[in-house]
């Protein structure tokens, strides 16, 4: 460009790139990824953008997976509920590039031997990786079926060695208005916060996901590393998970707090419990089944007792009334 | 005979005299007489862009979330567009527009109706005894069916017979619209979720300022 050209030797020391601006060039590299229409950012191989984050490695299949017809990966990754990049299903996806995974790393802290932080590959380290096809209900009574990537999150846990006090575990999200830009308005309560009762946390169902359909995660979905809880309802599965905390008392969540009678601590997927807006009887499945306009008359389906997850789950709770604990 | 209903300057469009000078000069009126029929196609083009996308787009992974909410929100803009016309009007001297409230009127309704259609249709699938419980059930549901059915008198009245029957009585009843966009705005903030209410709240924004014009012009007398 003439006019840089003309200014080369006036240039100030003021007028260099800022460090912070100069820091965060990956964002700009995967902004532009994106719009030269490749594969999103980080999923190609060496990509200098997930260098911190480790490949998923040999997957193996988990043999209890549903069948169901699984829901196309583009929709599951453009229709997403992920306020910290934005309101709208499609935001997520557009701002996914301002959530840089690299470096990252993951503090524990609260009841347990080995509080500390950890980069993500110390937390990744021993864990394989497996493939689970599982439901994934929203409290907005829609429904996908997604292939996720991880293990359970019961085997991370206890490499810290809770103790006895360890009575519930609480979930935090990366707390950053410059990479999750939806954090510069109060729509919820900043860090994202969820939670789970250490059986719950504890349960085998329970994974600590990495990845979906074979890749990594996208940023959209919650890279680099996210909850999955199948039997509860999705905002329970927190993303871009930066601190677990072994606490005693039950985590006061961030759902929970911004509408007590609308989001209860457990959100168990329960047809026979309405929430204030949306009856929680039936859910729109999406999965691609049929197309176009002919989408519009899909019929919904009946919602299933935990997601149908209740053979595995159902004991968790069986001196609790579901009603009361919504 | 239009003027317990309209004001002074309105007059003008509707009445004799406008249509003479339509026929007195024949190049105006071919323009002219083109402005209903465009904005008539414009007014559409929302949902037809809606309804292509879902036709022609793969990733619309929820459609028929996508055109409950496009219907809902094109409802409240065209009864936010309507409460513009007399403003317009009156500050910019734009006699013609008030030809078009009508139209947008309506439109208004022919979107919030089809909203309720698609909710009954497609949301509740056509199960009444559900469909009336979530009436009743839900606030932000049972605040939009009152709103909706506040409309439909304004709809039904909108044509030149009723506003010679009601005489005095028509400018009263079509200042509803009024109560009635806050009900729809109310509607619209109710069913957010968290405290995301920078769109409703922007709506309501715009509301209060033809509101206060309103107050204003009817101060001044
Ligand atoms: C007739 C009865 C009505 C019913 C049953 C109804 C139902 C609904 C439902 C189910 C939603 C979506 C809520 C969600 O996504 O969680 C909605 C949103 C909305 N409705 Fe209605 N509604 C009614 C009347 C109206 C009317 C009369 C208007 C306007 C003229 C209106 C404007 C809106 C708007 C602006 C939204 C928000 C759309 C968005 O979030 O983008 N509704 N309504």
């Amino acid at each position: 460009m003439p006019i840089l050209l003309k200014n080369v030797q006036t240039i100030r020391s003021s007028e260099i790139t800022p460090e912070d601006v100069f820091l965060r060039r990956r964002e700009f590299l995967a902004a532009a990824g994106l719009a030269l229409g490749a594969t999103t950012a980080g999923m190609l191989p060496g990509s200098p953008a997930r260098a911190a984050v480790p490949p998923l490695g040999a997957v193996s299949k988990w043999p209890e997976s549903t069948i169901e017809t699984q829901t196309p990966e583009e929709q599951a990754t453009s229709y997403n509920n992920f306020y910290e990049l934005g309101t709208d299903k499609g935001d997520p996806k557009k701002n996914a590039a301002r959530l840089i995974t690299d470096p990252w790393s993951v503090e524990i802290a609260g009841e347990c031997g080995k509080p500390g932080k950890y980069t993500l590959e110390d937390i990744l380290k021993p864990h394989s990786n497996e493939e689970r096809v599982y439901r994934l209900r929203c409290v907005e009574a829609w429904s996908m079926v997604i292939p996720w990537a991880g293990f359970p999150l019961g085997d991370l846990l206890k490499r810290f060695e809770p103790t006895g006090n360890a009575k519930y575990v609480q979930f935090e999200t990366l707390l950053d208005p410059e990479r999750l830009p939806g954090q510069q308005y109060p729509v919820l309560q900043w860090p994202y916060v969820e939670g789970l009762r250490m059986d719950e946390a504890m349960h085998p169902l329970t994974m600590m996901v990495v990845g979906m359909y074979g890749k990594l995660l996208p940023n959209q979905s919650g890279a680099p590393l996210r909850l999955v809880v199948p039997w509860k309802y999705g905002f329970k599965s927190i993303k871009s998970i930066v601190k677990i905390s072994f606490v005693e008392k039950q985590p006061d969540t961030s759902w929970n707090l911004s509408a007590p009678r609308e989001y209860g601590f457990y959100s168990n997927v329960n047809p026979n419990v309405s929430h204030p807006r949306w009856s929680q009887a039936k859910e729109r499945r999406l999965d691609g089944e049929s197309k176009g306009l002919s989408a519009l008359f899909a019929e919904k389906r009946d919602t299933l007792m935990f997601n149908g997850y209740a053979d595995e789950v159902a004991g968790l709770y069986s001196d609790l009334d579901l009603k009361a604990n919504f | 005979m239009y003027q317990p209903c309209v004001p002074a300057s309105v007059q003008y469009c509707l009445s004799a005299s406008y249509g003479n000078e339509e026929l007195q000069n024949p190049r105006m009126f071919s323009i002219k007489s083109l402005t209903k029929p465009v904005v008539f196609i414009l007014c559409l083009l929302p949902l037809i862009a809606g309804i292509y996308s879902i036709a022609t787009n793969s990733l619309v992974a929820n459609p028929v979330e996508d055109l409950l909410h496009l219907t809902g929100e094109w409802g409240l803009k065209f009864l936010l567009i309507t409460l513009c016309v007399t403003p317009l009007q009156l500050t910019f001297k734009w006699l013609w527009i008030a030809k078009l409230r009508r139209m947008l009127g309506l439109y208004a309704f022919f979107y919030a109706l089809l909203h309720l259609i698609i909710w009954v249709v497609l949301e509740q699938e056509l199960d009444l005894s559900a469909a009336i419980n979530e009436i009743i059930e839900k606030k932000y549901i049972t605040i939009g069916i009152i709103a909706l059915l506040a409309m439909l008198p304004l709809a039904v009245t909108s044509n030149r017979w009723a506003i010679r029957k009601l005489g005095k009585k028509w400018k009263p009843l079509h200042r509803m619209i009024y109560p009635i966009a806050v009900l729809v705005i109310v509607h619209f903030l109710w069913q957010v979720r968290a405290k995301d209410i920078l769109e409703p709240a922007m709506h309501l924004g715009f509301l209060l300022v033809l509101l206060i014009w309103r107050f204003k012009k009817i101060v001044a007398g």
